[in-house]
């Protein structure tokens, strides 16, 4: 008998096609992160599905060995529903950009997180229309100049967390294309989590939105301008750990620890498992400017998932019925009468 | 049973039952139908109701319809009523029209109070007269009458006894037709089994009604109706919907595939929707989704992953789909798209009936995108037809549009539940691992039909991806190459097209040596038949070519057609199918009868358009 391979590695995940990205585009670190992520999840090739909609980084799955599917702009999140709740035993990931997963593919989006649908949602949010030459996306900051938006926009952007936890989401991660230990620990949780689970990376185009994040990715300034928050971890950022977060009033505040009359222990620990997600919420509205970027899992909560009860309730009227096929079932359900 | 004096023997008949949406009229005309059916008559019924779910009581816009036609040779609900059901002067004024000449009306005396005259817009106060009704064709029985003293002791409140109004007319309606009063008692104990103090109001009610036509209008005459000889077996009442879903669960149970429906409620197509979703108790598993594209793009997802994949919708949906069926064809994965087609364009009608959806289904996407297009001929050939669109899906790999209509999937006729030896096993065009070895690609196909092979998720050593993107015909990698597309598109049209070896001939009924030749597709079966019976028994020497299989189309359909000298489509739209068959047919006359008023043929309709274009 031939052994069944029960280990992965990266490589197992990964096919001969070369990636037709930009050189220099953040989808390149994004894809090799996602296939040592795999092999640390473990679960097969053969039983893992990446689904995607339309746009630079839904030319993913071509560059995957696993099953599957290059979809329709907007549509990855009803199709990996499908899968899912057809198939509960497969692991699957949908990649979306900012335009595929929160413009056109809005609805779905929203439906499958308060669906809790257990899919991997994968957001490369880079702020801009990449493949269809630059234009302004629903990311994009107010006033953001694009070939669509030559004055600047005049609308305001969702945050992607905002709308995950409106839309009753239970896991939220966010990680960058630069810092490739977090994306990887945080798709790692995503997959470990049971519903539907969102890791935002925030990723640089290097051609039509270069540096639009640069504001708090760049080497010397990421110490101060992002977070990295660990469940049951004190929220401490800084080059040397010197800052953290407290609540004052109704909001978030930086401090400097040892400063103010602020000790360690007047900073808040993070709790991705509260089910109430306020103070999530706070945290992932942070910009990075006036208080730092929060990276990693943001909220992780348990709560039961789509497809498992779709199979428990197909399971339990099954046997409640006990019907022996359609003929049965007609018989017994319907008012019927024999001609000899 | 009491003896009656005065009986006709019919062939067939049909009553139109009408009153408020709220007056029970369709339980009513169900029970008689389904008694009728047991005394082994055909049955057809028509259930005609407003779009609005509870229009004002008593008004115009209120009304609804149910018309059953019970006899020998019945094979459509009937073009006019034998004997018009009017609860109310609302009821009579919209559904007078409806009524044979010389028919008989039985309507409530007692609802025609001020109040109701003024609310359905008479300018008088004596509806009869105005509307110009002989008064010995009209029985008017004070029913609120009859229902007060009947169960004046049942300590039921007056709203609970006015419920029964729809019981008294049918004990009456069963006088009329010598229909046994106690057969229709026994399904009303058994529909109200847990209700039995309801279950005797109710049967003291229709012996009520029995009892008030016997004695006091012995001198009408009252009827009996032949009746046919059916296939022995166990029969159900069905409607199309119904018809339509469990179809789609008999071709699951024969492929081996679980079933899976990605939906969104749409008018007049919900109730496929409702029965899958009962259906969960055998192992369907059906998701209303967020809206029209998530039903099918769940569907087609649920097919990648190897399950029997359906949708189901009406015609504003089937346009929200295209792009999601355009993946279908192109990613070449098995998936029915169910479109019940009511009046549009747009909203339309949206409860009326209507064949408008043709083109929409054949050509209604981007790019070269041709599918397999099927379309079912009746109430109980939708459970064939579903059977028949999930069959080819899985075995050629392609996207099936099934074509049904709001007149077929609300209407019922009587179904012979078959066994299921009856049904073939469906071998959906599976990879198997033998084929691995020689270093499969996703888009290899098979030689004959040019089917591609469906590999699903947990196969080890099938890892592929598919998308929306052109692939190599060779390698199936993802191609721009000019060349390769038309060897692709060409493909694809190839393989939809040689499915047209594995569907049924055309088959011609009719006058063997008929010069005309009548054809129709889909849901005016009964009407077309009906109309070519009655023209041949007339002296007009016809055939009726129906058509189920659209696209492809029978592979010795055009060929049949030719043998004509007059070709005459008839059809619930402008003319969709007369122009796609005259496309296929250059220097031949294809002519055409077709009405778009939201209604079905009426069969005279038709006699007079085959007799007009063979003049």
């Amino acid at each position: 008998m031939e052994d069944i391979k029960t280990t992965f590695a990266a490589g197992d995940y990964k096919n001969e096609q070369t990636p037709r990205w930009c050189p220099g585009c953040g989808d390149h670190a994004i894809l090799n992160v996602l296939h040592k992520a795999m092999a640390e999840i473990g679960v097969a090739p053969k039983d893992t599905v990446v689904i995607s909609g339309i746009g630079c980084s839904s030319r993913l799955p071509y560059y995957m060995n696993t099953y599957g599917m290059h979809t329709i702009h907007g549509r990855a999140a009803a199709i990996a529903t499908g899968v899912k709740t057809s198939r509960p035993e497969l692991t699957v990931w949908q990649i979306s950009g900012d335009g595929d997963g929160l413009a056109i593919g809005g609805n779905h989006f929203i439906h499958a997180l308060r669906r809790n649908i257990d899919i991997n949602i994968l957001l490369f949010n880079n702020r801009i229309y990449g493949l269809t030459k630059g234009q302004y996306s629903p990311t994009s900051a107010r006033g953001t100049i694009s070939k669509s938006s030559p004055y600047g926009t005049t609308e305001d952007p969702f945050i992607p967390a905002e709308l995950c936890f409106g839309a009753r989401g239970n896991f939220f991660a966010r990680g960058f294309d630069i810092s490739l230990d977090t994306t990887k620990e945080i798709m790692v949780a995503a997959a470990r989590h049971r519903g539907a689970s969102v890791v935002e990376v925030l990723q640089n185009c290097v051609i039509f939105n270069n540096g639009v994040y640069s504001f708090m990715s760049d080497k010397e300034k990421r110490d101060e301008h992002t977070i990295h928050l660990r469940h049951g971890e004190k929220m401490l950022f800084g080059k040397d750990l010197e800052m953290g977060l407290v609540q004052e009033g109704f909001g978030l505040k930086a401090v400097k620890v040892g400063e103010d009359g602020y000790t360690l222990d007047d900073v808040l620990t993070h709790d991705a498992h509260c089910r109430d997600y306020v103070l999530h919420q706070q945290l992932a509205m942070m910009d990075g400017l006036t208080l730092p970027m929060a990276i990693g899992v943001i909220r992780d909560v348990e709560a039961s998932s789509y497809e498992s009860d779709v199979a428990a309730q197909v399971e339990e009227v099954k046997g409640r019925k006990n019907y022996g096929g359609l003929r049965d079932m007609i018989l017994k359900t319907t008012e019927s009468w024999v001609v000899e | 049973m009491l003896p009656t004096t005065n009986v006709k023997t019919l062939e067939r008949v049909v009553i139109r039952f009408s009153g408020d949406s709220g007056d029970g009229m369709q339980l009513a005309g169900n029970i008689f139908s389904n008694v009728s059916a047991g005394e082994g008559n055909l049955i057809s019924t028509f259930p005609d109701y407003p779009a609005e779910i509870r229009a004002p009581q008593g008004s115009l816009g209120g009304v609804s319809g149910y018309q059953v036609s019970v006899g020998k040779g019945v094979h459509t609900p009937g073009d006019e009523a034998d004997v018009l059901v009017a609860m109310n002067p609302a009821a009579l004024k919209t559904n007078l029209r409806y009524l044979k000449k010389g028919g008989v009306i039985v309507c409530d005396g007692d609802s025609f109070t001020a109040a109701n005259l003024r609310k359905a817009e008479y300018k008088t106060d004596d509806p009869v007269t105005e509307l110009g009704i002989d008064p010995n064709r009209i029985m008017l029985v004070p029913m609120a009458t009859l229902l007060k003293n009947t169960l004046a002791d049942s300590g039921m409140d007056s709203k609970g006894i006015m419920k029964c109004k729809n019981m008294l007319a049918l004990g009456l309606i069963c006088w009329l037709f010598d229909l046994p009063v106690e057969k229709v008692i026994a399904r009303i104990e058994k529909k109200f089994a847990k209700k039995p103090a309801i279950a005797e109001a109710n049967a003291k009610v229709i012996r009520a009604g029995w009892d008030y036509g016997h004695n006091t209008h012995s001198s009408m005459s009252t009827y009996r109706i032949e009746s046919d000889e059916a296939k022995p077996g166990t029969y159900v009442d069905v409607n199309g919907n119904t018809a339509t879903a469990w179809g789609l669960i008999m071709a699951s149970e024969k492929s081996g595939r679980p079933l899976f429906l990605g939906s969104y409620p749409i008018t007049p197509a919900t109730d496929i929707l409702h029965e899958l979703a009962k259906r969960k108790d055998l192992g369907v598993k059906a998701c209303q989704m967020e809206d029209e594209i998530a039903g099918v793009c769940s569907a087609i997802g649920a097919s990648y992953a190897g399950h029997m994949a359906v949708t189901t919708t009406s015609g504003p949906g089937l346009a929200l789909k295209s792009e999601g069926i355009g993946l279908a064809v192109m990613a070449e994965l098995p998936l029915v798209v169910i479109d019940v087609q009511r009046g549009g364009p747009s909203t339309g009608l949206p409860t009326k009936t209507e064949q408008t959806d043709l083109m929409q289904a054949l050509y209604g996407r981007n790019g070269e995108s041709p599918l397999c297009v099927v379309a079912a001929a009746s109430p109980t050939d939708c459970f064939h037809m579903a059977f028949e669109a999930a069959r080819i899906a899985m075995e050629h790999m392609t996207p099936v549009i099934l074509l049904t209509d709001a007149f077929i999937a609300n209407g019922s006729s009587a179904w012979r539940v078959p066994e299921e030896s009856e049904y073939p096993e469906i071998h959906p065009h599976a990879l198997t691992t033998d084929r691995l070895a020689g270093g499969w690609r996703p888009f290899d196909r098979d030689a004959e039909t040019f089917a591609r092979f469906w590999a699903a998720p947990g196969m080890e050593g099938a890892m592929h991806r598919v998308g929306g993107l052109e692939k190599d015909f060779n390698t199936s990698v993802i191609s721009n190459d000019g060349k390769n597309h038309e060897r692709m598109v060409q493909t694809r049209r190839e393989k939809v097209a040689r499915i047209a070896n594995d569907i049924p001939a055309l088959e011609v009924v009719g006058d063997k040596n008929a010069k005309t030749v009548l054809v129709g597709w889909g849901g005016t079966y009964g009407h077309l038949l009906t109309a070519c019976n009655e023209l041949n028994a007339d002296g007009h020497p016809v055939a009726l070519a129906h058509f189920r299989y659209i696209n492809p189309l029978p592979a010795n359909a055009l060929e049949v057609l030719r043998g004509y000298d007059n070709i005459i489509v008839a059809e619930l739209n402008t003319g969709m199918f007369a122009d796609y068959l005259q496309m296929h047919l250059p220097g031949k006359e294809v002519k055409r009868i077709n009405k778009i008023e939201g209604q079905p043929f009426m069969v005279k309709e038709i006699v007079e358009g085959v007799i007009n274009h063979t003049k």
